[in-house]
């Protein structure tokens, strides 16, 4: 298993390098830090200054040089705008997005499996074509137009819920969270349910599918033949069975919720990753992109070892390594 | 994605005003404001720019005050006066103490300007405001004479943007200032010890309470401020960049006022009872800018038989003429703006009262062009950013059409800022839209940077990139800027002015208007240097 998870991580240091290097041309290629950042009325003694000091003086190859010496221990550069270290400011908003996808993610979960299931096993009913009709409106409609109509119903109509913000955070060993005060709970409803939304309507389309098909073979009729509950069939067989779809769809999902939610946490003012993704790019502020895409990409390889680590466990047919 | 928002937004407050909910009562002794940007740090002397100096500015305070519409004012220098045209002499307030107790003297002044220039990584240093500044002397605690090389007229305004830290943060060490980098015993206080709030420790009116970066900035108020004590008890700002979620935060009562709100939706919220709309005209003008650097053909100008357009006087008054300011005001900016006939509004320091405004003249236009040998018009591009000005890119596309009626065939490239700044640094556009905001409140301003030549000893010229140059305007100027005389130097600027209009140097299109909402029963008196003062808003009755 060791052997396994090192042989899936050393060709993700190349996807990494390629990744910080593409970044630096894209900044390159997009314009010049110092016309966005040194206030017009300066003269060229100071640009100059400002340029020397951030280092945009040296070709962009001596750059990318003193980048990856500097990264390959674990200093990704100070940020232009803020000033403080690039990774720490991604990591200061990470349990912002953090708690908001895990939230979003459990309540895809949590009403998208069984309703997918009922739809599955009810599929010609009013029911079944009911449920499948809303998870057309959950795939289609872009997330920044439900966010601004939940906040129009909710917040502006109806008053409920805060329109946007985290509100107050409880800390939780250092680590300040919502979902522990009633306050929090308000603020995080909406983005929360906003972005669940699509993934809701994926999981229930794979839970439908799923379910159709694991219902027509032969060890589900064998095991009512035998007599057993139907609860018994349910959850264990036929759940387990339709697992394996769904956890590789949410584990991707999930990864691209915590990188890129970035409409929602916009539209919502959620103070998360997202929102500094795209305030750094407005600004050119190189190091936090750099930063925020490296880590996305160590995101998404561990999502994607552990969605493996999950599949031998779901199914016993798969083994890690392939050979044995 | 982002432009369908705009419909949502008029959906958005349309029905909200039918909406019968009350906003929720609010602690009175509470202010809750919208933010349209964050500041990056609370180092007042790390980024100089409207949405840092704006919130930092509730911390810490300057020598020098600029009052709503950038006239000076005594801050935490009680007066000042010129001695001679090199030197002047700055007398503090007495009875001003720190946040955290500490009395405030002359010290706190030196250790501020010397410590602007130290600030590791400013991507935007406030050395702009500090480099003329040759000696300072302290007679006493109390007093500074301050000298500079040359005659310097602008120091009070650019003081007005220094703000004043703690020598406490240096355990009170005596610091001497020297032009050429002061040297102090104890390390110099790092950014980030502002930003976490460790030595955000200012004179102010407000006090560091919290920042949490993408959430919240929280004051509480100073019970022991030298000056009018501000209504509002604790202040919390909550930056939300995207418009249409900040009016809604306003609606739904989240907060009490919010700046930079949508033109789309400020007719509308003016209309309802619940809310009101506070603008004024601003520093900020909107202009056109054609490249006048060289004979050769500008990029992307076509039709011309290999010659610069934009040299003749004739082809640039053309373009200025063949643009409807009112129609552009009123449609497509929703009357949040003045047409502009120079570069400054007439109602700032060195504005010329007399230039008559820019006439509508679109058969003018086209004689001039024949006499300027273009008959027929010619081809160009026009860049515009599309995320910086009010409305830009719509301004550009009106621009354009109200051009191509003069036959010279527009078409509109239209951008994102840092797109368009980067290429326009490099001279790749031909004729472009931008916006100049007087940073220090008067006419030397826009002139000094946009139609001066450029000069980079004097500073001058630095947003000039169309590389227009006129000796004699120079020369007006630069007299202007020997002047220390306010009344004086107020006629210099103004026949500047004139002169630059004569020329059209640049082509002025309208000076923006800023506006701010908020909940009935607040008032708050427009600021032109655009900023927003959570102590300066007040409760009303009306």
């Amino acid at each position: 298993m060791l052997a396994y998870a090192l042989r899936r991580i050393i060709p993700s240091f190349v996807t990494l390098l390629v990744m910080a290097m593409l970044v630096f041309i894209g900044v390159f290629a997009i314009g010049d830090p110092i016309e966005i950042l040194v206030d017009p009325s300066a003269d060229e003694a100071i640009r100059e200054g400002v340029r020397q000091s951030l280092g945009l003086d040296l070709p962009l190859y001596q750059q990318f040089y003193i980048f990856l010496q500097h990264a390959a221990v674990g200093d990704f550069g100070n940020s232009f705008v803020h000033g403080s270290p690039a990774m720490q400011l991604i990591l200061q908003r990470l349990p912002a997005t953090l708690e908001l996808a895990i939230t979003a993610i459990t309540v895809a979960i949590l009403v998208g499996i069984p309703l997918g299931m009922l739809a599955g096993m009810q599929s010609d009913s009013a029911t079944g074509r009911l449920i499948m009709s809303g998870s057309i409106l959950g795939f289609s409609l872009p997330t920044f137009w439900v966010g601004m109509m939940l906040i129009l119903l909710f917040a502006v109509i109806l008053g409920w819920l805060p329109a946007g913000g985290r509100g107050d955070t409880t800390s939780v060993l250092g680590v300040p969270v919502s979902f522990l005060s009633v306050e929090g709970l308000r603020h995080i409803l909406l983005p929360a349910f906003t972005l669940a939304l699509y993934k809701m309507a994926l999981v229930i389309r794979l839970a439908r599918a799923g379910t159709r098909e694991v219902m027509q073979q032969d060890y589900i009729k064998f095991a009512r033949a035998k007599g057993l509950s139907s609860a018994r069939i349910i959850f264990l067989h036929v759940l387990k069975n339709i697992m394996i779809p769904i956890v590789t769809v949410i584990g991707l999902e999930f990864g691209s919720l915590i990188a890129f939610a970035v409409v929602t946490e916009t539209v919502f003012a959620w103070p998360g990753m997202g929102k500094l993704l795209i305030e750094s790019m407005l600004k050119l502020d190189r190091p936090v992109i750099v930063a925020y895409l490296l880590f996305t990409v160590c995101l998404f390889i561990t999502i994607n070892l552990l969605v493996d680590l999950i599949y031998s466990l779901l199914d016993p047919r798969v083994r890690l390594g392939g050979n044995q | 994605m982002f432009i369908t928002k705009i419909g949502l937004v008029r959906a958005l407050t349309a029905l909200a005003a039918v909406a019968a909910t009350p906003a929720q009562a609010q602690t009175p002794a509470d202010l809750k404001v919208g933010l349209s940007a964050e500041p990056t740090s609370l180092d007042p002397h790390f980024h100089n720019l409207v949405p840092n100096n704006q919130v930092t500015g509730h911390i810490f305070e300057s020598l020098v005050e600029a009052t709503p519409n950038f006239s000076m004012r005594p801050g935490l220098a009680e007066s000042y006066r010129v001695i001679n045209p090199t030197t002047w002499e700055f007398i503090l307030r007495k009875n001003v103490k720190f946040h955290d107790g500490s009395s405030f003297d002359a010290n706190d002044v030196i250790f501020s300007l010397c410590r602007i220039p130290k600030v590791a990584n400013s991507p935007s240093p406030f050395t702009l405001y500090t480099k003329a500044i040759q000696e300072i002397e302290t007679p006493d605690a109390y007093t500074l004479i301050i000298k500079t090389k040359a005659p310097y007229p602008l120091l009070p305004q650019e003081l007005s943007v220094v703000n004043i830290i703690s020598d406490g943060l240096i355990g009170g060490e005596k610091v001497k200032f020297n032009h050429d980098g002061c040297k102090i015993n104890a390390a110099w206080p790092t950014t980030a010890d502002f930003t976490n709030g460790k030595n955000a420790i200012g004179t102010g009116p407000y006090k560091y309470a919290e920042f949490v970066k993408g959430d919240r900035i929280v004051f509480k108020r100073n019970e022991a401020y030298w000056g009018d004590k501000p209504q509002w008890e604790t202040v919390l700002m909550r930056p939300i960049s995207s418009p249409g979620p900040r009016v809604a935060a306003l609606i739904s009562g989240d907060v009490d006022f919010i700046e930079n709100p949508p033109i789309q939706d400020v007719q509308r919220l003016s209309n309802d009872s619940k809310f009101k709309i506070s603008g004024g005209v601003s520093a900020r003008v909107i202009y056109v800018m054609p490249d006048q650097r060289s004979d050769a053909v500008p990029p992307e100008v076509k039709g011309t038989n290999g010659k610069n357009p934009f040299r003749d006087v004739r082809v640039r008054k053309a373009l200025a003429i063949a643009i409807d300011r009112q129609a552009i005001v009123e449609r497509v900016i929703g009357g949040f703006a003045k047409p502009a006939n120079q570069l400054l509004d007439k109602a700032f320091f060195g504005a010329n009262l007399d230039i008559p405004k820019i006439a509508f003249d679109p058969e003018g236009a086209k004689k001039l062009l024949a006499e300027a040998g273009y008959p027929n018009g010619f081809e160009m591009t026009l860049a515009t950013p599309n995320d910086r000005y009010v409305n830009d890119a719509q301004i550009a596309q009106a621009v354009a059409q109200m051009w191509s009626r003069i036959g010279i065939k527009t078409q509109v490239n239209a951008m994102t800022s840092s797109v368009f700044f980067s290429k326009r640094a490099k001279h790749e556009f031909g004729i472009w839209l931008a916006g100049w905001l007087a940073g220090t409140g008067e006419m030397s301003s826009p002139l000094r940077s946009l139609v001066a030549t450029p000069n980079s000893d004097k500073g001058w010229g630095a947003s000039n990139f169309a590389g227009f140059s006129d000796p004699e305007l120079d020369a007006l100027i630069d007299q202007a800027m020997n002047t220390v005389d306010d009344g004086k130097r107020k006629v210099l600027l103004a026949d500047a002015s004139k002169k630059s209009m004569d020329l059209m140097a640049v082509i002025p299109l309208h000076s923006e208007t800023t506006p701010w909402a908020m909940k009935k029963g607040l008032d708050y008196k427009p600021r032109a240097d655009q900023s927003t003062n959570a102590f300066d808003v007040k409760r009303s009755t009306k």
